[in-house]
């Protein structure tokens, strides 16, 4: 039995750029939308206006937008949370919203801000949990299961912490178990809401260095919910672009990123450059 | 790395019947009657092969006549209580939700006093009228658990601290319904509301109950069972269940049913014992770990014994009065609540 994380596929890491077959095509979200009222019979408090992009295995796409962008909401519709008003999400050609939990569960893995435990556990117990879809009845563990949650630990350099306690560990090693638990799922779609948001520089570079090379190794498709324009410039191929529900742009994060698009999302004034990787790079202006 | 196997289970479940069995011994033993360990055994024996004739004396046939019935009782009602509150300590998400502390058994024992007035009211063959008392506790521990749960949402969400205050508030008005309940029937007295209050395993209970008690809860720990690995993940939270893939909807509903059946039978033959579900789960927890799949079976022998020893100490440290069992349980499990209320907060 193959018990690797994922094997790469045949043809090595596709090039972003390439031109887009459908075949090669894994998530495909159509003309979603969504509305949000707290009373049916009200005006809705929130919509997300229809948008659409695709995304290839071994892809990162990052979605960007100032606060209350709909930047979670788009999140909680491709991971099956919330049922979109219209349009529909495809993973591999079959609509996320027609499967069920369990299987859900073995094709999207979620990583959330804040995954709070009630009684402390060990990490291993922790990323074991991400083997509960493929388990059946009582799930106790099989070997496979073991070997699966180890290598997802040694995956993202956490090996170490394996019988720490999840509330003693610090908010990097955290994130990394919380992450290794999401690729103990063997999930076609590994989906983030704002991975770096509680932790320092150093943490957040180190994360998105693990995804980007887990997305090549793996094949994974990714998509992050991010305030780091930089990070999201550096790592992603390619940005949706949110402000007040509505899509603005959707590209690689050289094209997105204009200064002028970014100013007025932003509400700040700001500078874009290009480095010479080709990537670009915003930097905050003061406003005096 | 060392997860829970099934054979790891077993030996420690088989480690656990041990510890009850001896303790089961050991009650029968305790009481204003002596009784030699041999003549004990001895008479154990002849009770399993069903051999009552061969009961040497008539101190044996008090042993197996009064206190192991009275034994037994305890044993089935306090396992109930226990898996009652691990299973709701997962469903609600709060560790200090137990059928107690949350109103559940008071509204049981609602559910109960009504049954018993229906049925006083109506003419019921002898086995129905029954099976009426346990059927009442049962729909009364199933309202006040969604009274309760509606009552500790805020903005959608359960709020620990106003589910706590709402129970605590729903187990005072429903102790006042008891009350008036109680003083308005006929050939009530104060032993009664006691029993109701706070716990009682003294009141014979008819065959017919004992096997739908055994029975019902053999079928809702089953059903409970199911869901075991499914309420570790329930712990993180619905929506993170939801995305490892469990069904949250379905567990829900299965685990809220099996625990008010067990909460309803409980309390209809033994009042509202109190603590057991809060503070038997909390020792399994820090012996065993907190594996829904090993802490149900776990807490269910462990509220067993904590309540066969309760009960024993009830019998006999003011003998011969008898305290009612649940004044011992809430001796110790009132200031544990507290504590753990304290280290929570902290």
């Amino acid at each position: 039995m193959n018990t690797q994380i994922h094997s790469p596929l045949a043809h090595a890491a596709a090039d972003s750029d390439q031109q887009r077959s459908n075949s090669d095509v894994r998530l495909s979200v159509e003309q979603v939308s969504y509305a949000y009222s707290s009373n049916p019979s009200q005006a809705p408090l929130f919509t997300l206006e229809a948008l659409s992009f695709q995304a290839k295995p071994g892809e990162i796409v990052a979605i960007l937008g100032p606060n209350a962008c709909g930047k979670s909401t788009l999140l909680k519709l491709i991971s099956g949370a919330l049922e979109p008003l219209s349009g529909r999400i495809f993973l591999n050609g079959f609509a996320t919203s027609a499967l069920s939990p369990k299987t859900r569960a073995q094709r999207v893995a979620l990583v959330q801000q804040e995954s709070p435990l009630l009684f402390p556990s060990r990490a291993w117990e922790f990323v074991l949990q991400g083997r509960h879809p493929y388990g059946r009845a009582l799930r106790f563990e099989t070997a496979d299961d073991i070997i699966i949650a180890k290598n997802a630990m040694a995956q993202v350099n956490a090996s170490h912490l394996s019988d720490r306690w999840m509330d003693k560990i610090s908010g990097g090693e955290k994130q990394r178990i919380v992450l290794a638990r999401a690729l103990a799922q063997q999930p076609l779609l590994l989906l983030l809401d704002e991975p770096t948001l509680h932790l320092d520089i150093g943490a957040q570079v180190d994360l998105l260095v693990n995804l980007r090379r887990l997305a090549a190794e793996n094949r994974y498709t990714v998509v992050v919910v991010t305030h780091e324009l930089n990070l999201a410039g550096e790592f992603a191929d390619q940005v949706v672009l949110l402000q007040k529900g509505k899509c603005l742009r959707v590209g690689p994060p050289a094209t997105v990123y204009q200064r002028d698009l970014l100013e007025q999302v932003f509400q700040a004034p700001l500078s874009v450059e290009l480095t010479a990787s080709g990537r670009p790079r915003v930097t905050l202006l003061s406003n005096d | 790395m060392r997860p829970l196997t099934l054979e790891r289970m077993i030996l420690r479940c088989a480690i656990l019947a041990a510890i009850l069995f001896v303790v089961v011994v050991i009650a029968l033993k305790m009481g204003a009657v002596q009784v030699s360990l041999y003549g004990l055994a001895r008479d154990l024996l002849n009770v399993l092969v069903g051999r009552t004739k061969a009961i040497s004396s008539d101190y044996g046939m008090i042993v197996m006549d009064i206190r192991l019935p009275r034994i037994l009782l305890g044993l089935v009602v306090g396992a109930s209580l226990a898996v009652a509150g691990t299973s709701f300590q997962a469903l609600l998400r709060n560790p200090l939700a137990d059928p107690y502390v949350l109103g559940i058994s008071s509204g049981a024992a609602v559910g109960s006093i009504l049954a018993l007035i229906i049925e006083s009211r109506l003419s019921f063959s002898p086995e129905v009228a029954g099976l009426i008392t346990p059927f009442g506790a049962f729909i009364g521990a199933a309202i006040t658990i969604a009274a309760v749960y509606f009552l500790g949402r805020r903005e959608g969400q359960i709020d620990s601290g106003t589910l706590l205050l709402g129970g605590i508030i729903t187990a005072s008005f429903l102790s006042a319904v008891i009350m008036f309940l109680l003083s308005s029937l006929a050939g009530s007295n104060l032993r009664g509301a006691t029993y109701w209050l706070m716990g009682d395993l003294s009141t014979p209970q008819p065959k017919s109950l004992m096997y739908l008690l055994g029975v019902g809860f053999v079928i809702a720990f089953g059903a409970i069972y199911t869901t075991a690995a499914d309420l570790n993940l329930l712990l993180a939270g619905e929506k993170e269940a939801m995305h490892l893939g469990v069904d949250v909807p379905r567990v829900r509903i299965v685990v809220y049913l099996a625990a008010s059946v067990l909460t309803g039978l409980a309390v209809s033959v033994s009042g509202a014992i109190g603590y057991v579900g809060l503070l038997v789960p909390h020792v399994m927890r820090l012996i065993f770990g907190s594996d829904h799949r090993m802490l149900l079976p776990a807490s269910a022998f462990g509220g067993a014994i904590g309540v066969i020893i309760a009960d024993a100490l009830a019998r006999t440290v003011t003998a011969p009065t008898d305290l009612p069992v649940g004044a011992v349980t809430a001796i110790v499990g009132a200031p544990l609540f507290i504590y753990l209320l304290r280290r929570r907060l902290a």
